[in-house]
């Protein structure tokens, strides 16, 4: 009996322990909204809402503006998805319903490989390896035949915009492939079969059967993406040349959220610097938030509980 | 309809094929070029010193990443002291208590909690640990690393742990034993291996990041002899190299990003052979 009543605490205290780990979770969300919002408070009184519309970052005079990084990250997110979501999508399409079995396994093992490789490894590739190959020959290329688009005109200097977007483009391919197929996959065979019976080639039934059914999961996949793509850091940082301006051309260097943080946090002087660049991190909590809670929407209410979607 | 048509057809179906598959070689591509531009421009300057001394100051040879891959580690340990009891003991509650209503909201906090951009966590342990105990240190590097593997390893956890057979535990709770050692003893010990596996993913993907040691392990020249100093990390003094003005440096840091990488390839490859579970799935 002693034994008996002994097992019931014990398993009642297992039980709490265990609900207030999972718990954590919320309290971690809640932790970090709250200590973002407390550090950005003197900013916050000063600039208000103009904040995120001002152009002005003048550390000299405290004076602080957004609006220059909202433009960067916004940009090399959009050519990131440009490059990523077409590749991923016909690759996830590839991998799941058009490659040869013996080549999926591998294929998909490297393309696991690509998610696990460091940031801060592109990065120092993307400095060394890919602007100089940009700079030397694909942004020449680019500028001599769409060269009248007023994106692709202006100087090359290699670090810019566009390196960004290219090596955040490289870093979230891996997820929203990966995503992608376990959509695709979780398309019942059944539409297939269907589709075939109707003497549809086997394009044919991917696009009726397969892709027009998973559209939403899709979707989620590549908000999903976009997602990681806003707040990259360290790539970016080595590769888009860290100068806070808003300029049409893609060739020219360009700025952060998140890399104006990494840059200048350590450096900043001032409680209302400081302040600001907390606040540049309350905004890309803000919008990251919104963005992955979207994504999460999109793919369960898509998948039901039988897909997870994967990091 | 006539053949002329259905030729058109097949055509367009075998050209997407070749197209989809262009786009698969597309992606794995900056992979292969990665490792062969680390191995040819990094694999020269790794040696014995490399994985044992300080580095050097500017403008001498030689020197190492001793002290950073020994920071490395250091970080990870503590880690795995903060994710590992926090995740797992998450991940029991979520597949063994929980119930579903709960459930769906714990997981879609923990997913979007993955995604919350690691420079973010930086400064919140910033805020929470460095300004407080006044100065960078060792300890905020771990538990920025740590709370970052929290979801991670929670939700591996619970999916590892949902492949354990209702079986085993009404075999266990029909013997009399109660439910917290049903779970510890046999439902822990039987979904091991996989639970090992996430968290040597986890420990592998937090291995890797920079941005939210900026500002908390902050980095150090030499060796780091208490958990209150800035201590080094591989990734940050592969960083702080790659940006320098040196090229004995720029030697040094892709030397560094070969280790670097060679260690998380190593975990993910190490895993996928240890992984076959016993229900004949791969755990992930």
């Amino acid at each position: 009996m002693p034994d008996h009543a002994e097992n019931h605490f014990g398993d009642r205290a297992f039980k709490w322990l265990t609900l207030l780990m999972a718990l954590s979770i919320f309290v971690l969300i809640a932790l970090i909204g709250y200590e973002l919002a407390v550090g950005s408070k003197l900013s916050l009184q000063k600039f208000g809402w103009h904040f995120l519309v001002s152009s002005n970052w003048d550390p000299v005079n405290d004076e602080f503006g957004a609006l220059p990084f909202i433009f960067g990250t916004l940009v090399s997110s959009a050519i990131a998805l440009v490059i990523a979501v077409p590749i991923s999508i016909a690759t996830a399409v590839y991998l799941t319903e058009l490659a040869p079995q013996w080549l999926r396994q591998p294929l998909i093992m490297f393309i696991e490989l690509l998610a696990a490789v460091p940031s801060v490894i592109l990065g120092l590739w993307g400095i060394f390896v890919m602007v100089p190959f940009l700079r030397d020959h694909f942004f020449p290329l680019l500028q001599k035949y769409l060269g009248f688009l007023p994106i692709f005109k202006g100087p090359i200097y290699g670090v810019s915009m566009m390196a960004g977007g290219i090596i955040v483009a490289i870093m979230i391919i891996p997820i929203i492939t990966s995503v992608s197929r376990e959509i695709l996959r979780s398309v019942p065979g059944l539409q297939r079969e269907a589709a075939y019976a109707l003497g549809a080639t086997r394009w044919e039934v991917t696009r009726i059967a397969v892709l027009s059914y998973a559209k939403k999961g899709l979707f989620g996949a590549v908000i999903l993406g976009l997602g990681r793509a806003l707040g990259e850091t360290m790539a970016v940082t080595m590769v888009i040349g860290n100068s806070p301006q808003i300029v049409k051309s893609l060739f020219a260097p360009g700025y952060t959220l998140a890399s104006v943080i990494a840059n200048e946090f350590s450096e900043a002087t001032g409680d209302t610097y400081l302040s600001a660049l907390f606040e540049i991190g309350l905004v890309l909590l803000g919008v990251t938030i919104i963005v992955n809670a979207a994504a999460q929407l999109l793919l369960k209410t898509f998948a039901g509980p039988g897909v997870k979607p994967q990091h | 309809m006539t053949a002329p048509n259905h030729n058109w057809r097949q055509f367009k179906s075998v050209l997407m094929q070749v197209s989809t598959f262009v786009c698969a070689i597309l992606v794995v591509t900056p992979l292969v070029l990665v490792f062969y531009h680390l191995i040819k421009l990094g694999f020269s300057s790794i040696n014995l010193a490399f994985f044992t001394q300080l580095p050097k100051a500017v403008g001498e040879s030689g020197g190492g990443m001793g002290n950073a891959i020994a920071g490395t580690f250091i970080l990870l340990g503590q880690a795995a002291v903060i994710g590992v009891p926090v995740g797992v003991l998450g991940g029991v509650f979520l597949s063994e208590y929980g119930t579903s209503k709960l459930n769906w909201w714990i997981r879609f906090a923990a997913d979007i909690l993955n995604g919350v951009p690691s420079i973010t966590w930086g400064i919140v342990v910033y805020a929470l640990m460095v300004v407080p105990m006044h100065g960078f240190s060792a300890l905020a590097g771990g538990v920025v690393l740590g709370l970052m593997m929290i979801p991670l390893v929670m939700r591996t956890t619970e999916e590892v742990l949902q492949l354990v057979p209702g079986g085993y535990r009404e075999a266990a709770l029909a013997l009399g034993i109660s439910q917290w050692k049903t779970i510890v003893q046999i439902v822990l010990r039987t979904a091991m291996k996989g639970i090992v596996t996430g968290v040597l993913l986890a420990l592998a993907r937090v291995a890797g990041e920079t941005a939210p040691l900026l500002f908390t392990a902050f980095g150090n020249r030499y060796w780091a002899h208490k958990l209150t100093e800035p201590i080094a990390a591989l990734p940050l003094q592969i960083f702080n190299y790659a940006i320098s003005p040196y090229d004995d440096w720029h030697r040094q840091a892709w030397a560094g990003a070969l280790v670097l990488l060679l260690l998380v390839l190593f975990i993910n490859i190490g895993v996928r052979f240890f992984t076959r579970d016993r229900f004949g799935r791969r755990t992930k």
